[in-house]
């Protein structure tokens, strides 16, 4: 017998869970001052998704999926990709979103049942919330081969989840950008759970990253709460994708600290301790412990900055509040380029009903 | 104007929509140096490069997917599936994303993409590949789907379908791709989505079918003429949306119609368009809408495929059905 192939997986940190640096630092941490932009994006997706699922229980939005404790994964991406690369984000991918300019009221706007939860003027190459999982992956590799053909120096980055790596499109498309050479970075955010299963159900692969091997990509394990860690590789990837180097899939380890969405109950299948335990790993407070170290960050400024934050999220419920509802008419807008004739007897049918409507609701 | 086939209209639609928009890209199982496996897209690779012709690796989901991407980025990408019963599994993205990313993105981003894909029985082909899914692609909101009946309606209809700016699902009767060779004049214009052409004008029953099924359906108005009752026929072409100003003039003036289609019956385009003509026409009815269809039952292996497609015997059957009705 010979060896046909072995292989090894990378896992890169930096911090460890108190913050402690655990490597040489890569050369963007020198000044610890440069990553207090990061930080502070971290606060405030962590006060904006709190204030999401306050607001879900209280009726005003639908089922929210949280951002909890993926936030260094968030930060780093929305840190490391151009103006002009392309987002296929999945449907917890706010934190991101935010940092690409899109205004977190359409996160609002989106969990409240509203297509405009999906229009980013601000970023607008970016690709909407993904729902059916894994989905997204093949459209990555259809936006990065346009890319590629088109010879143009961007970059396609798709998130999905731990559960996503079982589905055929994910091994569809990493597949195919490891055929094509494309520029391509996936970041799978394995936060343990697909909704209940945890992640040693789901494969019996000992990591995630390793199934970009047998799609011949380079891959590598990261400790998504540890920022520094994430920006280091996805900076790598990224630099590698753009230079017309070649795809990476990258797998963030983190920990879903919040239930899977509001219209789940986490405590039906983990228990307490498990949970208690990974909040002393989390990314925001190795982070701050690090900064604070570093003399980069005061308590003064985590007072200023949490006020801040409470004002910003005021203002985005505000903005979000203030969104008029959305007309019914607006199910036939944009249905097609130019609506078909044939459609407009079942508009004017839409129409009639509303009229009546709001008759019934004025009489 | 040459004589071509139904295929090879196809890829003289194809080479003429590269040839003019740098955007078009083909993609698909062995559509490049191979030329597809009915040869769709023979000589396309070694004219426009391997980039703009491009074999994927062997997955239909990725295929779809991967042409919403590329249309998302400003590409007009033509996607082959081989065969119609590998298309299935399109679907999750056709459904979930081709046909609602401009709506959900209220406009923002958009899908000019194609779906090409053989379909249809009567080519001795092995199982699945002989399956008619009209009726599934027709009822996926925010795309359109087209179905050609010759070499003239397939050049015309695709480089419609390649301009369009939504998503297209274009259902290529493999049955007639070298049944018979027709003029085509290469010029490059479209003929119109969204409607329905009168093949044959006749004054007794309407005849509305599609694909291969047209030319049973003008086989049996020639069956009826010899009785002296004339048929009008209509080929459908576009099958989402439907032109039923068309259909429910012509049914309007013969106060009878078939509807006649390759697929299973429930839940077909026939059932639609024959719940379409009872609300708006029924007072110009003179007798039932019938349909003519596929058997429920499962598209079987080829040595039955005669017994379950649908041919002009039935169809004409039906029409004297509905003639004689009082």
């Amino acid at each position: 017998m010979t060896v046909a192939a072995t292989f090894e997986i990378r896992f890169t940190r930096y911090l460890d869970p108190s913050g402690r640096e655990t490597a040489p630092l890569p050369s963007f941490a020198a000044d610890p001052s440069a990553l207090v932009p990061d930080y502070r994006a971290m606060v405030l997706m962590r006060a904006l998704d709190a204030k999401a699922v306050a607001m879900q229980r209280t009726g005003q939005i639908g089922t929210y999926a949280s951002t909890l404790g993926k936030e260094a994964i968030d930060a780093a991406i929305g840190a490391i990709l151009k103006d002009d690369d392309v987002l296929l984000p999945s449907y917890r991918e706010s934190g991101v979103l935010m940092l690409r300019g899109v205004s977190p009221h359409r996160t609002l706007l989106y969990w409240g049942g509203d297509e405009r939860g999906n229009v980013f003027p601000e970023s607008p190459r970016d690709f909407p919330f993904n729902v059916p999982i894994a989905s997204q992956m093949p459209h990555a590799v259809g936006v990065a081969y346009a890319m590629k053909l088109k010879r143009e120096p961007r970059v396609a980055l798709a998130m999905c989840g731990d559960g996503a790596t079982s589905k055929g499109d994910f091994y569809e498309a990493i597949n195919a950008a490891g055929a094509w050479r494309l520029p391509l970075v996936v970041v799978v955010v394995n936060n343990q759970y697909a909704i209940s299963v945890p992640r040693r159900m789901q494969s019996a692969a000992q990591t995630l990253a390793q199934k970009a091997i047998a799609a011949g990509i380079d891959c590598e394990q990261v400790d998504g709460n540890d920022l520094i860690a994430m920006r280091d590789a996805l900076g790598r990837a990224v630099d590698k994708a753009r230079s017309g180097g070649a795809p990476t899939l990258l797998e963030a380890l983190t920990y879903r600290l919040s239930d899977h969405t509001t219209a789940d109950d986490a405590t039906r299948y983990r228990s307490a301790e498990e949970v208690k335990e990974e909040w002393k790993a989390e990314p925001i407070l190795r982070l701050r412990t690090w900064l604070h170290a570093k003399g980069a960050w005061s308590p003064a400024q985590e007072q200023a900055l949490a006020r801040e934050a409470a004002a910003q999220v005021h203002k985005v419920v505000q903005a979000y509040l203030d969104t008029p509802a959305p007309r019914p008419a607006q199910m036939f807008e944009h249905l097609y380029a130019r609506l078909p004739r044939q459609y407009a007897a079942q508009a004017a049918e839409l129409a009639d009903e509303t009229e009546r409507d709001v008759e019934h609701h004025a009489s | 104007m040459s004589s071509i086939t139904l295929v090879e209209a196809v890829n003289l639609a194809l080479a003429r929509a590269m040839e003019e928009d740098s955007r078009v890209v083909v993609i698909g199982e062995d559509v490049g140096i191979n030329g597809g496996v009915f040869r769709a897209t023979a000589g396309l690779q070694s004219r426009f490069g391997a980039e703009r012709v491009a074999d994927t690796p062997l997955a239909e989901g990725l295929i779809a997917g991967m042409a919403i991407g590329m249309a998302a980025e400003g590409l007009r990408p033509v996607a082959e599936i081989q065969f119609a019963g590998f298309a299935y599994s399109t679907i999750d993205q056709i459904l979930n994303h081709a046909g609602r990313l401009r709506h959900r993105t209220q406009g923002r981003l958009s899908c000019p993409m194609v779906l090409r894909t053989p379909c249809g029985a009567g080519i001795h082909a092995p199982e699945h590949h002989s399956e008619s899914p009209d009726a599934m692609f027709s009822h996926i909101p925010g795309i359109r789907v087209v179905y050609p009946s010759s070499p003239a309606k397939a050049y015309g209809l695709l480089l419609a379908a390649i301009e369009d700016p939504d998503p297209v699902v274009f259902l290529e009767p493999s049955r007639l791709y070298r049944r018979f060779k027709e003029e085509v004049d290469d010029d490059g214009v479209p003929l119109p989505l969204d409607q329905a052409f009168v093949v044959r004008e006749g004054t007794d029953v309407t005849f509305v079918a599609w694909g291969a099924m047209l030319h049973e359906a003008l086989k049996a108005a020639d069956e009826l003429a010899a009785d002296g009752t004339f048929a009008e026929v209509i080929d459908l072409a576009t099958l989402k949306p439907i032109d039923y100003e068309t259909v429910l003039e012509s049914v309007k003036k013969t106060g009878r119609c078939v509807v006649i289609t390759e697929a299973p019956r429930t839940a077909s385009l026939a059932s639609e368009i024959s719940a379409n003509i009872s609300e708006q026409a029924l007072l110009s009815l003179l007798a039932p809408v019938v349909r003519v269809t596929a058997w429920d039952t499962v598209t079987p292996m080829f040595r039955l495929e005669e017994q379950y497609m649908p041919n002009a015997g039935r169809i004409a059957a039906a029409a004297r059905k509905v003639l004689e009705y009082q």
